[in-house]
């Protein structure tokens, strides 16, 4: 046998039932445009969606100006995915990245702002820390939450979202917007700007990628990362093995926001430039889609951002000039995410007979819904 | 300050709260209702044992399809008529919901976070993509509201009682329909065989397998009758209470029904007070608004910005869940997928 195909097919064992679920993701995507055409001005077109398949390539891969965009997009998504993933390692589900993010952001924003003449290597490096340890104190608290009392983050996470959202307006109106501007925002950050490696590609990529394999290394090398594992396995046999449920529980959830804050902060350092409410937030679901389709695992949620970040980048053009909705994207996320949790199908359509891969993380989370917290595990 | 500033502050507070009174109660069954409707849903379901977090995305698409019912029929059948079938539309969109959900979570057995987590994503979606495509370009409205039904005014204008029974009467259809759903199904899932095959399914499934009941066919029945409630609540948001379809208009609220549903310790009644506790909050934020208080206490709460009375609601989910949960006990079997022996 081939050497190089008996080394990829392990890879490609693990791989198939996503790549399939993507495959199938796109036809019945097509389908919704085709039917929905019939109630548009321009009348029913069953070639609607090879045209729209085509712009989003063309706008997410078709040039290097494109392929930049598909980059920028990714980031963001990389930490994302992981923040998601890694909770998922220790079973737990963090929905709240989108709020984590956006006190990343603010944070990122507001320091930069405030260093905007210092030079560049004072003032965007204390910018990300500033975005880092904002999402990972906003992390904390719903970490903590499960861990001494059991709310489901699941339900914490997201109730924080919005309230993240409406305290941040609160603050970007009233604590610290910028004079001479038509709406509400935040100062301008200068020269905490990270810098730009050319066309709109900014450092911001190069730190996405570094974490995928740091997140890699801790999970894979690390006492911490064999104790995350543990506990989303099993945190019974993790507490009779010694280690502490509720300590990991806490600092996983705050790691996994620390990651989703650093999201925030490249976003507003290396695209937006300042704070203004509002800006966001399909980073927070598309997250979530990221890390189910790379299974938590970093490597696998580096490609899945890089799908899902050249959806982002490639939905305007397709949108403009095919008139399909740019919320087809969030219909292909969400059939995504049904085909993997329902691989049954994906089985039965491609005749795969690879062993059945289970989210097995997810059995901690879904386990937990009652609110059993890690200190009373059982 | 004086020593007597924080109990006069308190004292303050209660004249105010009772002052408002008659502006405060009848919006709380409003506010309350995709609360509690959205909460009844979920007790429904995880008393059967499947745990549904799609519920928010259950309600948004049966707001839209509703809406879009109105819109299409107005013309040719007339507001009322339009509106009576886009409430049945939205209704049996979150039945036909709440099938692919059981399918999913009870034939499947697929994860049943991932897959409630899939409903909120494919209903951002879904109604984002369609009102792009379908109502925005029209330019025009839908089909309007249903009509409220008017307390007569000497009842509403009697001092105490008057807002009480508005609170209950001075209502939309769907929102007094909320009241006798609750009790209901409080009566049904604890004095009905139905009620007890439920729970026996939630609680242990092998048993109620081995005594002969059909743990999946009980399981499917409650999850797609519980999602059609929640379909109602998608209703009331679109052709009871606004009128109008927005992206995402649910706002979290499918999400607070759960914290209700843990808050109740999933029991109807329970997690309608709990959805009546939320009402109050977000009714709240909004008189001190249009009502500001006077004096001390007027100047206090003059200082606290808007944004954090709007915030209310959702930081008290997260301290009640964190102060509840721990000492509530959820069905033993909730979020277990069950399967047959030599099935597995």
């Amino acid at each position: 046998m081939n050497p190089l195909l008996t080394r990829l097919a392990p890879k490609w064992a693990v791989a198939q039932v996503p790549v399939y679920s993507i495959v199938l993701a796109f036809a019945v995507a097509a389908a919704v445009i085709i039917v929905s055409s019939a109630f548009t001005r321009t009348g029913f077109d069953p070639l609607l969606p090879l045209a729209a398949y085509a712009r989003l390539l063309a706008g997410s891969f078709g040039s290097g100006t494109a392929i930049a965009n598909t980059l920028v997009s990714a980031a963001p998504l990389m930490f994302g995915g992981l923040a998601v993933g890694l909770g998922l390692k220790a079973g737990l589900f963090n929905i709240g990245v989108a709020g984590q993010f956006l006190v990343g952001a603010f944070a990122a924003a507001v320091t930069g702002a405030a260093l905007a003449t210092s030079p560049t290597i004072v003032g965007m490096p204390l910018a990300i820390l500033a975005g880092a340890a904002g999402g990972a104190a906003f992390g904390f608290i719903p970490g903590y939450l499960k861990a001494r009392t059991g709310a489901h983050e699941v339900v914490t996470t997201i109730m924080l979202n919005s309230a993240a959202a409406l305290l941040l307006t609160w603050a970007v109106n009233d604590l610290v917007r910028a004079p001479g501007f038509s709406f509400p925002r935040t100062g301008e950050i200068g020269q905490s700007a990270l810098p730009v490696l050319g066309r709109n590609l900014h450092l911001g990529i190069a730190f996405a990628i570094a974490a995928i394999f740091v997140i890699r290394w801790i999970l894979d090398r690390t006492t911490l990362g064999f104790e995350i594992r543990t506990v989303g396995a099993n945190p019974s046999a993790a507490r009779y093995a010694g280690m502490r449920p509720v300590f990991i529980t806490a600092l996983t959830m705050t790691i996994s926001g620390l990651l989703a804050g650093l999201a925030g902060a490249i976003q507003i350092l290396g695209v937006t430039g300042f704070y203004a409410p509002g800006i966001t937030a399909s980073v927070g679901f598309d997250s979530i889609a990221v890390a189910l389709l790379g299974r938590s695992d970093p490597i696998g949620i580096l490609f899945a951002a890089i799908l899902f970040g050249a959806f982002r980048a490639g939905a305007p053009l397709m949108q403009i000039e095919t008139s399909v909705p740019i919320e087809v994207i969030d219909i292909i996320q969400a059939l995504v995410i049904l085909f993997l949790a329902a691989d049954l199908i994906v089985r039965k359509v491609f005749r795969v007979r690879a062993p059945k891969v289970e989210i097995t993380e997810m059995a901690t989370v879904t386990g937990s819904w009652g609110g059993t917290p890690p200190s009373a595990a059982r | 300050m004086d020593l007597l500033a924080i109990p006069r502050l308190i004292w303050e507070l209660l004249v105010y709260l009772f002052l408002v009174m008659p502006d405060l109660l009848p919006i709380i069954l409003g506010l309350a209702t995709p609360l509690a409707l959205g909460a009844l849903c979920g007790v429904l379901n995880e008393r059967s044992g499947v745990v549904n977090i799609g519920i928010e995305g259950i309600m948004l698409m049966a707001a839209f399809f509703g809406y879009l019912t109105g819109f299409a029929l107005n013309d040719s059948l007339g507001s009322f008529p339009a509106i009576l079938a886009g409430v049945a539309v939205a209704v049996a969109t979150g039945a036909v919901l709440g099938l692919l959900h059981a399918w999913l979570t009870v034939s499947v057995r697929a994860d049943q976070i991932i897959a409630g987590t899939m409903m909120n994503i494919a209903a951002f979606g879904v109604t984002g993509y369609l009102n792009r495509l379908i109502i925005t370009p029209s330019g025009r409205g839908g089909a309007g509201v249903l009509p409220q039904f008017d307390l007569p005014h000497q009842l509403a204008s009697m001092p105490v009682i008057g807002p009480i029974l508005s609170m209950f009467l001075d209502q939309g259809p769907i929102a007094m329909s909320v009241l006798v759903l609750v009790l209901v199904s409080q009566f049904a899932l604890f004095r009905t065989r139905w009620g007890l095959r439920t729970r026996a399914v939630g609680e242990h499934p092998k048993a109620a397998d081995t005594v002969g009941i059909d743990v999946f066919r009980q399981r499917y029945m409650n999850v797609i009758i519980g999602c059609a409630i929640a379909g109602l609540a998608g209703a009331y948001l679109t052709l009871e209470s606004t009128g109008a379809f927005q992206n995402g208009m649910t706002n979290g609220r499918g999400f607070i029904a759960l914290a209700a549903v843990i808050f109740g310790r999933w029991t109807p009644i329970g997690s309608f007070l709990g959805a009546l506790l939320f009402g109050t909050a977000t009714a709240f934020g909004f008189i001190v608004i249009v009502r500001p208080a006077e004096g001390d206490l007027g100047a206090l709460m003059k200082s606290i910005p808007t944004y954090w009375y709007a915030a209310l609601p959702y930081l008290m989910t997260v301290v009640i869940l964190a102060g509840v949960v721990g000492r509530s006990t959820p069905p033993a079997a909730d979020g277990i997928p069950y399967a047959k022996e030599g099935k597995g």
